[in-house]
């Protein structure tokens, strides 16, 4: 983060190209408008149109930001609000493939539940685009937008099926806490600001260097609650298992998935970047907060029967993986971080993923006891689910193992032998109920159940998504060197 | 002795096979036990060009492959083999192909999935013994657990469950700390390969806490006591070719742990802690001994006497120090691990005939309770004969396999301490007392009931395999010398090792 900030000569005087940039945000406002539109005039008739334009959408916003958005350096636009950099390209090249996929495994989904109206694919563009501007926030007030884009998109999305109780129920939960937390965040902001004199992260983050105060410890404290709050970490994680089961299994794959690229820009950008001259106060925090999310979610998940409840709770656990990444304080440990994210990303896109194609009108197949005898039914499927519950608990030859492989390695280059032993120890507890699925799929008889009927390019989608863990787990170089070079 | 990827192909071949018989699956299940078959075989032969490029004499890594393999951590992909691997790795291929036969006609549930589990456990298990890089030996290690889990888990008896879980989490919690270590010398010796890690000083109070973690890793693995209550649960629960597997390779991991990794890695810790070692590896021979006596079932009787035959790979491996001070020579040492490794083959080949006969008895009858039995030789006289022999292989016959490692470990115990020798020696008899107790109740008497009556001897196919393991398991205990010439060098080399200090001079 220290690399060297070209201030572009166009942030005073606009023009058209200095806009290029940002043309991930600006390809997303627009697409997202003319859906809006779109779908207005003609979606009623035609199943199915909104969805392909927003692929389309997607795809068009992906090529435009290979095109315009790579960049090797780090470009400050519209008064220092936004920042342009390799690791906020590669973060929305994430959240454009994240989605796409998200999308795609929710399609029959929402098909076959008559939520398929076009604001489902609006909201989701949005919030796509409040994580973008967070991706690209490089002061408080951008941050805030992000967040607020974000997470009002979301309580719409979670509340989107109007006719399930326990829907409404989570997204009331989640728009009240989140509200606190939005608030705590302000008033944290607002102390740091009163304190500093500035809300532009770069300038906090060279200015708060003097010894912390009172006030500045406060206002911390604040932003860390916040930031705990929208990544879902103990004490701050009460909605987490509400609404990843209240909600339709299709947005639960969103928020777990692609809001969670938006948690790890918020806290890299906030608390690594803008409050780089004070680790020693948030990077307490951090631990406190990852030590318990690591032991709640671990051991309550344990007891979870709901699928989705489950990986509500080993969602909090990794969150507090993510978090250990951050308290080292060191670049090394926010490299592990981005890699953790972008691996649990892929493995639970998928996760999602198989239980969103197994789920049928009127039978969402989120128990776990719905997995019984699955290897005799649908062998395949089976061991695409073994190989993703092996990879969430950590064990070789896939792709999480590397990733908390990394974030162990950073606990230890940073001095913290406890927390890494505590780190692996509390795995082997997770490690349980991961098996627990691959125990009811491959060790108990199907009894009743029947072999699934699943759509061949979904299966097709799925084996690519787990393909993917296997062979990033074999040869896990290229996602790691290119964590070290976009952190840098 | 360089150019030719040998290694990679036993490593990679038995998986790649795994995988075909995987897609043949179980519907085209003659085929895919053919796959599984020729796969095996394909893997022993490729082991034919190790043994003979193999230059004895010489402690140096052979058949060296190295390639980057993840830059960002500084870990190559780093095969090679020396003295003390590549008997093993010659143990997995062969034991394997009998397991693979054994399950020929046996296993009707999943077929395919069966015969490949245990070809890409066999691949993994290789690449443990050949992996010359840290983090690449963790790899193999963490990620063979899945396929044994599958197989206790899907293939195996009314407690499956309970048992392959007990068996993940207990080898699993016991390798995470060894992870911890690991990445700790990374972060000190710069890369991930073992000869950097072994050249490394280190403090005392570092290597005690590297050495404790390695040590519950390997621990769990071999199992020593009191970290092997999974052990008895697991082997009763598995298939016929799990307990194989498990007994004749997985348990070897850990005492190769012990020799690769604790002993040259922290040799003054080790110097330090032999005590803790010794103690741990004679209660075992002596306790578990006494509790094999006491079973009533045949296969929770072996997975006792493996546990106290492991016993003597952790004690001749740690006997050294004590040689050390007690003589004021390195030479007898070599004994101690000389027999620890000659221990490790030879109860590879006698325990898996072992689970292997208990499984030929359990096809037919369908009970492995001992009560069961009785007066088998009646009327199955060629597995009578073979049995009887394997049993008394077990309890370290002269003129068997069995006999060679126990000796040379009880001849190292000796210039340690009489007392040592004296309990050593003391499982001799209580071994020659399950063993023959065994034999007596099942093989030998009058023919107990009907059942027994009614049995069928051996079938081809089971007699090729038990033939083949008899064979071995006399030509090793008869002529030992390829096997003792293969790692002379290699045991001299890490007795040099594990002699000097490693305590940075301040």
């Amino acid at each position: 983060m220290t690399g060297a900030i070209v201030v572009s000569p166009l942030v005073t005087g606009m023009s058209l190209s200095s806009l290029l940039p940002a043309i991930p945000e600006i390809s997303l406002a627009i697409s997202a408008c003319l859906i809006l539109l779109v779908d207005v005039y003609f979606g009623a008739g035609r199943r199915g149109l909104t969805a392909t334009l927003t692929m389309l959408a997607l795809l068009v916003g992906a090529m435009l930001t290979m095109q315009y958005g790579m960049r090797m350096d780090r470009i400050l636009l519209f008064h220092s609000l936004y920042v342009a950099d390799p690791l906020a390209a590669f973060l929305k090249l994430a959240g454009y493939i994240a989605m796409a996929t998200a999308l795609f495994y929710s399609q029959d989904y929402l098909h076959t539940r008559g939520i398929h109206g076009g604001e489902y694919y609006v909201l989701c563009l949005t919030a796509l685009l409040g994580i973008f501007v967070l991706i690209s926030a490089n002061s408080l007030l951008t941050v805030y937008l992000g967040i607020e884009l974000l997470s009002l998109s979301l309580y719409a999305l979670v509340a989107f099926d109007r006719e399930s109780g326990i829907a409404a129920e989570a997204a009331i939960k989640y728009f009240v806490l989140g509200a606190i937390a939005s608030g705590a965040l302000l008033y944290g902001m607002s102390m740091l600001y009163g304190m500093t004199g500035t809300l532009d992260l770069d300038q906090l983050g060279t200015t708060v260097r003097h010894g912390p105060d009172a006030g500045l410890i406060i206002g911390i404290a604040f932003v860390v609650a916040a930031v705990a709050f929208k990544l879902g970490a103990v004490p701050f994680h009460m909605w987490v298992p509400d609404v990843y089961q209240g909600a339709p299994t299709s947005v639960t794959l969103y928020i777990a998935t692609v809001s969670n690229l938006g948690s790890f820009a918020l806290i890299l950008r906030l608390l690594a970047h803008g409050l780089a001259g004070l680790p020693q106060i948030w990077t307490q925090m951090l631990i406190a907060v990852a030590v318990l999310s690591l032991l709640i979610g671990n051991l309550t998940a344990i007891a979870q029967t709901n699928l989705k409840r489950m990986l509500a709770y080993s969602a909090i656990a990794n969150a507090g993986f993510v978090l250990l990444g951050f308290a080292t304080g060191q670049i090394a440990g926010y490299q592990a971080a981005l890699n953790f994210t972008i691996a649990y990303v892929l493995t639970t896109l998928a996760a999602f993923g198989m239980i969103l194609m197994l789920s049928r009108s009127g039978f969402e197949h989120d128990e776990i006891a719905d997995f019984k005898g699955l290897s005799s039914r649908d062998p395949l499927l089976a061991a695409l689910m073994l190989v993703l519950m092996f990879s969430t608990a950590g064990v070789p030859p896939f792709i999480g193992f590397w990733a908390k492989l990394w974030i162990i390695q950073a606990l230890l280059g940073s001095g913290h032998v406890w927390l890494a032993t505590f780190a692996v120890l509390i795995s082997v507890v997770g490690a349980f109920y991961y098996l627990r699925v691959v125990w009811y799929m491959y060790f108990e008889d199907a009894g009743e159940r029947e072999r699934p009927d699943t759509r061949p390019r979904m299966r097709l989608i799925l084996l690519l998504n787990t393909a993917a863990v296997t062979v990033m787990g074999l040869l896990p170089n290229a996602l790691l060197s290119i964590c070290e070079r976009v952190i840098p | 002795m360089q150019g030719h990827d040998w290694l990679s192909v036993v490593i990679w071949l038995p998986v790649a096979g795994g995988l075909l018989t995987l897609a043949i699956g179980d519907r085209r299940a003659q085929a895919a036990r053919w796959a599984a078959l020729l796969t095996s075989l394909a893997t022993l032969a490729a082991c034919v060009p190790l043994c003979t490029g193999f230059v004895n004499g010489t402690a140096a890594f052979q058949f060296i492959e190295r390639v980057p393999w993840i830059a960002a951590l500084h870990a190559q992909y780093y095969l090679g083999v020396d003295g003390i691997s590549l008997p093993l790795i010659v143990l997995t291929a062969f034991m394997t192909v009998p397991v693979i036969i054994a399950g020929w006609n046996v296993v009707e549930k999943r077929p395919a999935q069966y015969f490949a589990a245990f070809l890409v456990m066999e691949g993994l298990m290789i690449g443990v013994f050949a992996s010359l890089d840290a983090l690449l030996f963790y790899f193999f290690w963490e990620a063979m657990l899945i396929p044994m889990f599958v197989i206790i888990g899907i293939w195996g008896g009314p407690r499956r469950v309970y048992a392959t879980l007990k068996f993940f989490l207990y080898t699993f919690l016991g390798s995470v700390l060894m992870l911890v270590a690991l990445i700790y010398l990374y972060l000190k010796a710069g890369d991930y390969s073992l000869a950097s890690m072994q050249r490394l000083p280190l403090s005392l109070v570092e290597q005690r806490w590297i050495f404790l973690a390695f040590l519950l890793a390997f621990a769990v693995k071999v199992p020593m006591w009191p970290v092997h209550t999974w052990l008895p649960d697991a082997h009763v629960e598995a298939p016929t070719g799990g307990s194989v597997i498990l007994a004749a390779i997985m348990l070897k991991m850990g005492g190769y742990g012990l020799l690769r990794f604790s002993l040259p890695i922290t040799p003054d810790a080790s110097h330090e802690l032999d005590w803790l070692i010794v103690a741990l590896s004679l209660i075992a021979i002596v306790y578990i001994a006494f509790v094999a006596l006491v079973q009533q079932d045949m296969k929770k009787l072996v997975a006792y006497s493996s546990i106290a035959h492991m016993g003597f790979v952790t004690l001749g491996a740690f006997l050294v120090f004590f040689i050390l001070s007690a003589t004021g020579q390195v030479k007898g040492a070599v004994n101690g691990l000389d027999g620890a490794m000659v221990q490790m083959i030879s109860h590879g080949l006698i325990s898996g005939a072992l689970f292997l006969c208990i499984g030929v008895l359990y096809d037919r009858m369908h009970t492995r309770d001992i009560s069961a039995y009785g007066g088998v030789v009646n009327v199955m006289p060629k597995f009578g004969a073979l049995f009887v022999l394997f049993a008394l292989a077990n309890s370290g016959l002269p003129g068997t396999s069995g006999f060679i490692g126990e000796f040379l470990v009880i001849l190292a115990s000796f210039k340690a301490s009489f007392w040592f020798a004296l309990l050593a020696a003391s499982i001799l008899v209580v071994g020659a007392a399950y063993n023959l107790w065994l034999i007596k109740r099942v093989v030998f008497g009058p023919v107990a009931n009907d059942k027994v009556a009614q049995l069928q001897d051996l079938n081809g196919r089971e007699f090729l395999v038990l033939g083949v393991l008899a064979v071995s398991v006399v030509l090793l205990g008869v002529w030992p010398a390829p096997l003792l010439d293969m790692m002379e060098a290699s045991v001299q080399h890490l007795l040099q090792q594990v002699v000097t200090s490693k305590i940075p001079v301040i």
